[in-house]
């Protein structure tokens, strides 16, 4: 199967693990990630905070361009990107006078868009598309004994709900189960990391990443799967932080959901971007590579 | 590039809290289902959800009361909206299906607007800066962000994540601060850009009209 894939600036960079891992793990499962040509920006949430129909415009210009390629459904990884896309094609397809302005800034550009494509997010494609039972079969090296804290974040389904529940989504349970690992109980699942507030405010949101890792430790987790960039890096980079708020050792490797399958799948860890991290997970990962 | 975006104060204009009230509720209004903020009964689902309301001068049911009072103005100073992380778990909790996540971004645009952005954040000079890059390379680039972001005022954030920063850009997570990497389409950008700011001061204009 061929999709055409949205990257996004973190994943380029800051996320490049979550890139990596995620391409190596698509190609085990036969699923061919094409990257969009001069995709842009989406905007994430901080364009939205100055000009609401210029966000939504940048946004749609990637939508344009994946019509232009000819694809129905364009994937991809980060929440942030996936829930702007979103957005601003749900906007449009139920929207007329939206889709009316956002086709004149389009047009005005040599561009246009029919709202003729489904945005959707891999997690997604991997469990209701490719199936579990794929995955299952994929996996070489089953992750026995490790307790993992499946962090689903904000974004992966809200507000659209999509494809799981808003307030208690199961998806990456189920392919963290699949894998062999055991998924520890994590009512914090959905509740926010902090956002981009953590990067500009963060004395004022270590409470809100300090409860979430705390919580992991609590339930003997012995890491954080997430399936979001700025996850990853609210959780992993300010652990001394909340180490020092908290007075006490909450240390615990943050890793993508993708890297546990591309181990598990007995993919080479430097394939994965293991060691990128700011938390070692060596430990962890050693046990199974 | 336009150069106002480079402004760390953009237009202020004075207006009086009843005024403000009603240019906020006409951007309100001009949202996809923007009329249901009449429909707020105060029960306080959002402030209890979320997950930042602790910190803020003013929880997100307030926001409505406040409105209703006519002291939007003492929102639009409070640092409200720029404690929102945009998680929706609000909007997608209220009785009413008001978009309160959507409100709070119009809150965060008509500060910025009208100079009334909340002097105890910076996290509005973070979205000029982000909005700078996109607009001038098309894609972020997360170095050049943090870097002025920092030189804005934010020097003791800066030498405490230097040695975490200094990591990350050695492990090549971080692109040059001054990158090359540009956007082919960035002239589309920009075309798209001039057209719907200038569609959207039409609609405003209409909307306040009203």
């Amino acid at each position: 199967m061929e999709l055409l894939y949205y990257p996004g600036c973190s994943v380029e960079y800051t996320a490049k693990m979550y890139d990596t891992s995620a391409r190596a793990v698509c190609k085990e499962l036969d699923v061919e990630l094409k990257e969009l040509p001069d995709w842009n920006c989406c905007g994430a949430t901080t364009y939205m905070s100055v000009h609401e129909l210029v966000s939504h415009g940048n946004s749609a210009r990637n939508l344009a361009l994946a019509r232009r390629e000819g694809a129905d459904q364009m994937v991809t990884v980060c929440p942030a990107c996936y829930i702007t896309l979103y957005k601003t094609n749900e906007y449009f397809q139920t929207n007329p006078e939206f889709a009316d302005l956002i086709r004149q800034g389009l047009q005005a550009a040599g561009l246009d868009y029919d709202g003729g494509l489904r945005i959707r997010h891999l997690v997604d494609v991997l469990v209701n598309t490719v199936g579990l039972d794929e995955v299952e079969k994929r996996v070489t090296k089953p992750l026995n004994g490790l307790k993992v804290a499946a962090y689903h974040g904000c974004m992966l389904t809200r507000p659209f709900g999509g494809f799981d529940s808003e307030e208690r989504p199961v998806i990456l349970d189920r392919i963290t189960r699949s894998l062999g690992a055991e998924v520890v109980d994590y009512p914090l699942t959905a509740k926010c990391c902090g956002g981009m507030v953590t990067n500009t405010e963060s004395s004022k949101t270590i409470p809100v990443v300090a409860r979430l890792l705390r919580e992991a430790k609590y339930n003997g987790a012995d890491c954080i799967a997430v399936a979001c960039p700025l996850c990853h890096m609210n959780l992993d980079f300010y652990q001394p932080e909340v180490n020092q708020y908290l007075g006490g050792d909450y240390t615990i490797p943050i890793v993508y959901f993708t890297q546990l399958m591309g181990l598990a799948f007995g993919i080479p860890k430097e394939k994965l971007g293991f060691g990128l991290e700011l938390v070692s997970a060596d430990k962890l990962v050693s046990r199974y590579a | 590039m336009p150069r106002s975006e480079l402004r760390t104060k953009t237009r202020v204009q004075k207006l009086s809290p009843e005024e403000l009230s009603d240019i906020f509720l006409s951007h309100v209004y001009a949202l996809p289902d923007g009329r249901k903020i009449d429909l707020c009964i105060q029960c306080g689902t959002c402030s209890a959800s979320c997950p930042t309301a602790y910190a803020m001068d003013y929880s997100p049911r307030e926001i409505f009361a406040a409105l209703r009072a006519g002291m939007l103005d003492r929102v639009l100073y409070s640092n409200t909206a720029w404690m929102c992380t945009s998680c929706y778990i609000c909007t997608v909790r209220c009785p009413q299906q008001i978009k309160i996540t959507d409100i709070m971004y119009e809150l965060k645009r008509l500060g910025i607007k009208y100079g009334y952005t909340s002097p105890s954040t910076r996290a509005a000079a973070m979205a000029r800066i982000f909005i700078n890059i996109t607009n001038r390379l098309g894609r972020n680039n997360e170095s050049e962000l943090m870097a002025r972001f920092y030189l804005a005022g934010r020097w003791g954030d800066a030498i405490k994540n230097a040695w975490r920063g200094a990591k990350m850009f050695f492990r090549g997570r971080l692109p040059m601060p001054i990158s090359g990497r540009k956007v082919a389409g960035l002239d589309e950008m920009r075309k798209i850009r001039e057209t719907l700011e200038r569609l959207e001061e039409e609609k405003m204009a209409k909307e306040e009209a009203r």
